[in-house]
């Protein structure tokens, strides 16, 4: 049904290579999530997917076929838009039914599936309003019934929710994944939290500057980065990474650990430094450390460890979970 | 402005304003509506004498008049539909990327920046002219006899020269308007596999909406009382056949020296003019509440 293959696809705006040359395969009802940096490609990967940009080279196969061609409509793929995209002037049924309507559907095969998505979205009350007269979430929600009405083979969605406030963002995690497990589709979801990536994804492609840097599950990238761009883009608080002497003792040029994989200690440990800033959170308290002969680290320690600006501390590395990198920040393994 | 007296203070302020404006529309109105009842001739002056309602009832009756009524509603309908559809059309062109935008848009807006009785003057004499015309020189090209514009369709002609006139101000409005339809908009309808002509239909006509309903309230407001154009070209003629509802006034003002009929005419032309504008709001206001 909704496998995505890319063969070599490049993308160049002028004299500027955006995307030089990538591979992906995407299995057919996987949840990948593109996640980068801005100006990394991820958006444009995602519109040469969709067709809304030709490619420069390369072959783009949805569902065994080569779609390189072909265009957005007929690819068989929705699309939701950061803005949403509704068009103003319709209502809501009218904004859902508008793909059916250009499919040339019958006029009740059109009621039904609208009242369907409706339904599946909590927008049957809405069906008569403008988009102008709904809250932002609710906009979100009118943009997907009018993705899912067309049964595609794939869902495209490019920064979706980063216009709604937080609160309600989590909330629309939660209802895109259910989406996701009800109607088995492949989804590919661009953004640039990782926070909202780890926290849908099946399947997370990390890019950076048009190039892939890793791909795997979130638990992979999170135990297992391949380079100093993952390991320092998954995770948060970020990881710490320290080069020199320090890295040296594990036979790397740099050595990455995470915040929650520092030992911290009043009293010994293998580092000494001084509490800069000390965010508490209430379960978990960031301790901003400036260690002695070595960069600011950040530390997670439970919520109840006494501490204050100023005060000294030792931080031990749990020694298991130290992430090596050569001199071309590649994982040592 | 929240208290009593800063209110009252405000409105002492603006009332010197407010009564010249009122003073510079009630004085010519009331003086019209005054020489409207008299007999009042450019030919017999210091004869005037209270007429009634005499002069009302000689314009409503003269033949001339419906004729100008039905020429005046054919230039504003006609003049807009041109413009309304040859400005979307062209609006839609220039919207496309292309080499040289800016020149093209420059020489596009050109037609507005060039005073009325020029215009028509070029046209009279350099396309329409039966003889030394474009128009005609291109007829005789393909062996077709020349068509005489101004005398033997002389409405048609000044509508013609009218829109020509109104074009790029149509343009420009619904060239703004379309540059600001969302992109994402376009793409979405793209992906919901709507082709050229759908995207038109439901999503750039109805985002035009409100910028079509701005150009036709503008545009009628000028056009009710287009004179130039007619003044140098056809003069009103033949016989009435191009006289609109202001050169009338004009023509029994200064031609037949019947000023209190004139003024008669004027009122009767501020009257019609209220009531298009009256049906104009009711139909399209709507749009522009939304």
């Amino acid at each position: 049904m909704g496998s995505i293959t890319l063969k070599n696809v490049s993308k160049v705006f002028g004299a500027h290579a955006v995307i030089p040359s990538i591979d992906l395969d995407i299995n057919d009802g996987e949840f990948v999530v593109f996640v980068g940096p801005s100006g990394c490609g991820k958006s444009t990967l995602l519109r040469l997917i969709a067709g809304l940009e030709d490619v420069s080279g390369g072959e783009v196969v949805i569902d065994g076929k080569n779609a390189t061609e072909l265009p957005p409509a007929k690819r068989g793929l929705s699309m939701v838009f950061q803005s949403y995209a509704l068009y103003p002037h319709m209502s809501v049924r009218g904004n859902i039914a508008f793909p059916l309507k250009m499919a040339g559907e019958d006029k009740s095969v059109i009621d039904k599936k609208v009242q369907d998505a409706a339904r599946v979205l909590n927008l049957t009350d809405y069906l008569e309003r403008k988009p102008r007269q709904l809250s932002g979430g609710q906009r979100q929600r009118v943009a997907i019934g009018r993705a899912i009405v067309r049964q595609p083979d794939a869902f495209l969605f490019d920064e979706p929710l980063s216009n709604l406030d937080a609160a309600l963002r989590v909330n629309m995690w939660l209802e895109i994944s259910q989406l996701h497990q009800q109607l088995k589709t492949t989804m590919i979801y661009v953004t640039h939290d990782q926070v909202e990536a780890m926290t849908m994804a099946d399947k997370i492609v990390v890019l950076n500057r048009g190039r892939i840097e890793q791909v795997g599950s979130p638990l992979e990238l999170y135990h297992r980065p391949d380079n100093l761009f993952v390991a320092g883009f998954i995770g948060s608080p970020k990881m710490n990474f320290v080069s020199g002497a320090p890295a040296a003792a594990y036979h790397a040029h740099t050595i990455g650990i995470r915040p929650e994989h520092l030992v911290l200690s009043k009293d010994h440990g293998t580092w000494r430094g001084t509490v800069g800033v000390a965010e508490h959170l209430g379960s978990d308290t960031f301790l901003h450390v400036k260690a002695d002969g070595i960069d600011t680290m950040t530390a997670r320690v439970s919520g109840d460890f006494p501490v204050t600006h100023g005060d000294q501390v030792f931080l031990t590395p749990d020694a298991q979970r130290v992430h090596r990198f050569d001199e071309k920040g590649m994982a040592i393994r | 402005m929240a208290t009593l007296h800063t209110r009252s203070a405000a409105r002492l302020m603006i009332a010197p304003s407010v009564l010249l404006l009122l003073a510079w529309m009630i004085v010519p109105l009331s003086m019209t509506i005054y020489f409207s009842l008299l007999r009042y001739n450019l030919l017999m002056p210091g004869m005037e004498e209270f007429a009634g309602l005499s002069n009302y009832t000689y314009f409503l009756t003269d033949p001339a008049f419906f004729q100008a009524i039905f020429n005046t509603l054919a230039i504003v309908l006609g003049v807009l539909f041109i413009t309304v559809a040859g400005g979307i059309a062209l609006a839609l062109l220039l919207d496309q990327p292309m080499f040289g935008q800016g020149i093209v848009r420059i020489l596009v807006i050109a037609p507005f920046l060039i005073m009325p009785t020029v215009a028509a003057l070029v046209w009279k004499n350099m396309f329409m002219n039966p003889v030394n015309g474009l128009f005609a020189w291109l007829a005789k090209l393909v062996g077709l006899q020349p068509f005489d514009f101004l005398a033997n369709a002389p409405l048609f002609s000044i509508i013609l020269i009218v829109a020509w006139q109104w074009l790029p101000f149509a343009t420009l409005i619904l060239l703004t308007a379309l540059q600001s339809l969302d992109e994402e908009q376009k793409e979405a309808a793209q992906m919901d596999g709507a082709g050229a002509w759908s995207r038109f239909i439901y999503l750039v006509l109805p985002h035009l909406s409100r910028a079509i309903t701005v150009v036709i309230l503008i545009q009628t407001i000028f056009l009710l009382s287009v004179f130039a154009e007619i003044l140098v070209t056809t003069n009103g003629g033949p016989g009435t056949q191009s006289t609109n509802l202001t050169f009338l006034v004009y023509a029994q003002a200064l031609l037949q020296f019947d000023v209190g009929g004139a003024s008669a005419g004027g009122i009767i032309a501020v009257i019609l003019a209220n009531i298009v504008a009256i049906f104009l709001m009711r139909m399209i206001g709507k749009t522009l509440e939304a």
